[in-house]
């Protein structure tokens, strides 16, 4: 008895005088945990200081805007056909999808119409993204759970899609694709090679890479339940993209607002239930297929093409889109438009517009007011990741840490989008 | 009416017999069952073999990184199989991607955190002077706040330039001295950024 | 649901405080006075025929020649079920630049606010955590105002001459 006595009192003074706890520390009974900035690299700069209950996560704070580069302010100095490299960082998995949508929107503006042709090989390129994107996305949730194989081995494939790119532009990630009314280059015969191999290779990989993990118990243990959101939250949030049509809101840009002629193509929208990790995984891996599924059909209209509109690869606008070299050392007509381009002595339309298309994460949309100078007077980007990464600390209270880190990288979050 | 593509139209033959290459033993004297060599080489050799990367990777240039570690332009075999995400264990900083100025504190407390010897590689144009984004709120480059050995550009710098960039590295580790870390020029260098 | 019934009923409901009606490039845009912004937004939400229920985006634009009016908030709102956009403006003064939050509407403008401020200084009454999201919180000054450089003036390395600012 005076023992255990002795013994108390001696645990009594060791808490009071050896360690010097923070004020109200022994009364709180949750953990504060410190996720981020810097992630195992997969994920990107955000942070978030998480108060757990054990495993639980009792509340979450997210701060974002370490990487924040001020792409707004930039895009004030410069006129419109320089923004483009501004807009390959923002999405930078899929940044033809990017680059494109900037070019609609000054067409939009410019009222520019691009040939059908120049659609078409949008269309292609577009969808060559946004399976690169999903890819990313897809591999990192297996990567999360545990399982790295899958990642590994849909990065060779990534490789093919680089390969079709710098034959396209030049450049394998941070691509500048395109011109304002088309392409700077036609697609040269090993582009459409290349094109032909992946059609070729890449489905049996993707069943490959989806048999892995779509009924795979383990996966569906960890992924079916966590970050699940309801349609009505998803929609108040301003949801757009997988995240949205995983809440079961068939939202899709492309077939709302058609543009770049996807309303001459013919695919399904997947439409998940319950919004959780495991709905997102399926949409978008089943978008992978419907992508695969358009740039058959695009290539094949190509191919269809016949005549003067077989060779025609950007639209005739000779105030907007730079004429070929060799005419400008050689035509008079040409120089002078290069001349009036590049020093900016083009009349711009003065006007408020706002495009948006359906990039890898959701609608991407641009606001740009025009006030007839070079620069625009404003542009805004409507980034989706930003706006639905607001949902976070909803979608992960109550669940446990191992889960939130899931639902953090099946929300496709790119920091480079998210801080803009 | 295409524009003429005017690059790569000559390809050149792969030739297996240029591709492989023999690494170079240090110099020293070998007789049977020893070989003596300066101490410094013995070590730089060892580590620059098995230098463990932190890829500090905040924006595109991760993503260029992670082609990298992929099968296509494999870093692991350049020692770098294991790459590691707590400064404690790691040699090598990579930090790849712009650093904003509300992230410099941050990775100024990771390369504290790092043991000696360590080395930091600056990957892209935004770690090595703020790249295209000379903007109120990205650091002009790494080098304002950490010292750093080698500097990588490109945006983003090609897998090979990466590789490049490592190979780089590993020069620099095979042939420092082994009383680098202690003398005063290293001390300067340490007080010029501020750090003890 | 054309532009033309989208103003009807507006000008129906509010008659003098809804103004400067405009369809640029297909898209009906008009502006209302700050006080009134979350009056519109609500009738815009519940009306029956409008359902405006989903804001696709809000920020902020500086002009700084429009005295009196030198900020103005802009809200794109988009009817899913009919798949019509609408842009609604409000204006406020740059020495007083308070709106009314719409975060208890549309739990998406939380952070775009946030930003709104962030970026432009407009304080939006009623927000429950307005402090600045993208850059650093010591920061004393709102940048994307016209009035301030976009770069940082104190850096050394770079010689504005060469870069031709």
């Amino acid at each position: 008895m005076s023992h255990a006595s002795r013994l108390t009192k001696k645990k009594d003074q060791m808490e009071h005088h050896h360690i010097k706890l923070p004020e109200g520390s022994i009364e709180k009974q949750t953990t504060t945990l410190n996720v981020g900035p810097t992630h195992p690299a997969t994920h990107g700069v955000f942070q978030n200081i998480m108060e757990l209950d054990g495993e639980r996560i009792v509340s979450a704070d997210s701060t974002v805007g370490y990487i924040h580069r001020a792409f707004e302010k930039i895009a004030e100095r410069r006129p419109l056909y320089q923004i483009t490299p501004l807009t390959d960082r923002l999405n930078y998995c899929s940044s033809p999808i990017n680059n494109m949508g900037w070019h609609l929107t000054c067409e939009k503006l410019l009222k520019v119409a691009t040939p059908k042709r120049v659609d078409y090989l949008r269309v292609i390129i577009m969808e060559l993204a946004r399976i690169s994107d999903h890819l990313i996305c897809n591999s990192i949730v297996g990567v999360d759970t545990g399982a790295y194989t899958g990642f590994l081995y849909v990065m060779q494939y990534r490789e093919l899609i680089y390969e079709i790119y710098e034959e396209v532009c030049g450049s394998r990630l941070t691509t500048n694709i395109g011109r304002i009314g088309g392409f700077e280059r036609d697609f040269t015969d090993t582009a459409f090679r290349k094109l032909e191999k992946f059609l070729a290779e890449y489905p049996s990989v993707l069943k490959e890479f989806e048999n892995l993990f779509s009924r795979n118990r383990i996966f569906m243990e960890r992924t079916i339940g966590g970050g699940a959101i309801s349609a009505e939250r998803a929609l108040s949030y301003g949801f757009t993209g997988p995240n949205l049509r995983a809440a079961g809101v068939d939202y899709d840009v492309r077939v709302h607002s058609p543009y770049s002629s996807y309303q001459d193509f013919d695919f399904t929208i997947p439409v998940g239930k319950t919004g959780d990790n495991y709905d997102r995984f399926l949409v978008r891996n089943e978008e992978m297929w419907q992508s695969l599924n358009i740039i058959q059909q695009a290539y094949r209209k190509i191919q269809d093409m016949k005549g003067e509109e077989a060779t025609v690869y950007h639209a005739n606008v000779p105030e907007y889109y730079l004429p070929e070299k060799k005419d400008v050392y050689t035509k008079m007509e040409a120089l002078i438009w290069h001349f009036k381009i590049i020093m900016g002595e083009v009349d711009m339309p003065k006007g408020e517009v706002y495009h948006s298309v359906e990039g890898g994460n959701g609608e991407l949309g641009f606001y740009l007011i025009s006030d007839g100078g070079r620069a625009p007077f404003r542009l805004h980007f409507r980034r989706p990741c930003f706006i639905y990464y607001q949902a976070y600390p909803e979608l992960v209270t109550g669940s446990m840490l191992s889960d939130a880190i899931v639902t953090m990288s099946s929300l496709n979050l790119i920091a480079g989008e998210m801080d803009g | 009416m295409s524009r003429p593509v005017r690059f790569n139209i000559h390809p050149k033959e792969a030739n297996t017999a240029d591709a492989v290459g023999v690494a170079e033993a240090p110099e020293g004297y070998a007789g049977e069952g020893f070989f003596t060599t300066k101490l410094s080489d013995v070590v730089g050799l060892a580590r620059k073999n098995s230098l463990w990367p932190l890829p500090f990777a905040t924006s595109c240039c991760g993503i260029e990184f992670m082609a990298t570690m992929g099968s296509h332009y494999d870093l692991a075999r350049f020692g770098s199989e294991r790459v590691g995400f707590s400064p404690r264990q790691c040699d090598l900083l990579m930090v790849m991607g712009t650093i904003a100025k509300k992230m410099g504190p941050v990775l100024r407390q990771v390369y504290l955190q790092m043991a000696e010897p360590r080395w930091v590689i600056a990957v892209g144009a935004c770690a090595s002077s703020g790249g295209i984004f000379d903007t109120y709120s990205v650091l002009q480059g790494i080098d304002q706040i950490i010292p750093v050995d080698v500097y990588v550009p490109g945006c983003p710098p090609r897998p090979e330039a990466i590789l490049d960039g490592i190979i780089n590295i590993q020069k620099l580790v095979g042939q420092e001295s082994i009383r680098r870390r202690n003398s005063e020029q290293y001390q300067a260098l340490m007080n010029s950024y501020g750090i003890q | 649901m054309t532009n033309e019934t989208i103003q009807q009923k507006l000008q129906e409901k509010f008659g003098e405080s809804v103004f400067h009606f405009e369809e640029s490039y297909g898209m009906l845009s008009f502006e209302a006075d700050k006080e009134n912004n979350l009056k519109v937004l609500q009738f815009l939400f519940d009306d029956e025929t409008l359902q405006f229920r989903f804001m696709t985006d809000l920020c902020a634009v500086n002009y700084p020649d429009d005295k009196g009016r030198e900020l103005a908030v802009v809200y794109h709102l988009h009817n899913l079920k009919d798949n019509v956009r609408i842009r609604f403006k409000v204006f406020t003064a740059i020495e007083t630049p308070d709106v009314y939050t719409a975060s208890k509407l549309f739990a998406a403008a939380n952070w775009m606010e946030r930003e709104t401020y962030d970026f432009y200084g407009v304080n939006f009454v009623g927000h429950p955590n307005l402090k600045r999201i993208l850059n650093v919180d010591e920061m004393d000054y709102f940048p994307m105002r016209k009035e301030y450089p976009l770069e940082d003036q104190t850096r050394i390395d770079k010689d504005d001459e060469m870069f031709g600012r």
